[in-house]
């Protein structure tokens, strides 16, 4: 995963590699770690790079977004292939998080 | 319905198998020529269902997992996974979309997953029995999904 922030207050996590069970638990560690430690104002999670994901990769979202809420930080989702978005969107989370259908919008 | 091939896989429940078995089954399938869009649909329909005889079906504890793929004439591949563990008392609850009973960091999406990216989903299952989930997809369809 690699970590940017800007000087807006957002920070961006750029996801790399497969995303399931096994080496989601890893990514919400560095992910909440950075949380805690930027408290950004903005969380964009980018997906360009993840070459495989399943449900694992909504759970990661959903609790990514709601510890980002807890300090009134808003989270949005970008660079999903077709597939994934197709898992994204049967969690219902568009109520939640923002989704781009590019790789890197501002979101500003 | 003539059986052209067949594979049978047993791992035990560890996570680290996850990518293992998805893997292990899209190889299998590669052989039948499927389209790309075909062997990840697939491939992520398996990863849930291994994914919940981790989870759920051994959680704290660690057993076998058996997974045997098979290609039938027409293009049909059927993928077995079978789990000796805790068994499910409500498939239909198990099966509802955003049900789960493994907290917050699980979407409740896996058998939705499962369903949405196959052709057929049977989940048999009974407490203290084990589960037995098989996938059907048709290759190289027109009417496939």
């Amino acid at each position: 995963m690699k970590i940017e922030t800007a000087p807006n207050g957002r920070l961006t996590l750029r996801l790399t590699g497969e995303i399931d069970h096994h080496s989601a638990a890893a990514m919400r560690k560095t992910a909440d770690a950075a949380l805690i430690r930027f408290r950004p104002r903005e969380l964009v999670l980018d997906f360009s790079d993840v070459s495989f994901m399943d449900s694992s990769g909504v759970g990661f979202v959903m609790g990514r977004s709601k510890r980002a809420a807890a300090f009134d930080c808003k989270t949005a989702v970008c660079g999903l292939k077709e597939r994934d978005r197709r898992i994204m969107k049967l969690s219902g989370l568009e109520s939640l998080v923002a989704f781009y259908t590019d790789e890197r919008k501002e979101t500003t | 319905m003539k059986k052209l091939n067949e594979m049978k896989l047993t791992i035990p429940s560890r996570s680290v198998n996850e990518g293992f078995a998805r893997s292990a089954v899209a190889a299998f399938t590669a052989l039948a020529d499927p389209t790309v869009e075909e062997l990840g649909d697939l491939k992520t329909a398996v990863s849930e269902a291994v994914t919940n005889c981790i989870v759920h079906a051994y959680r704290d504890t660690c057993g076998r997992i058996k997974i045997d793929a098979a290609l039938y004439e027409g293009g049909i591949i059927k993928v077995r996974i079978k789990d000796f563990g805790c068994g499910i008392a409500d498939i239909e609850k198990a099966m509802t979309a955003l049900y789960t009973t493994a907290g917050e960091e699980r979407s409740g999406l896996g058998f939705t997953v499962m369903e949405s990216f196959t052709d057929k989903l049977q989940v048999r299952s009974a407490p203290g029995r084990g589960t037995t989930v098989t996938l059907t997809k048709y290759l190289n369809r027109k009417d496939a999904k």
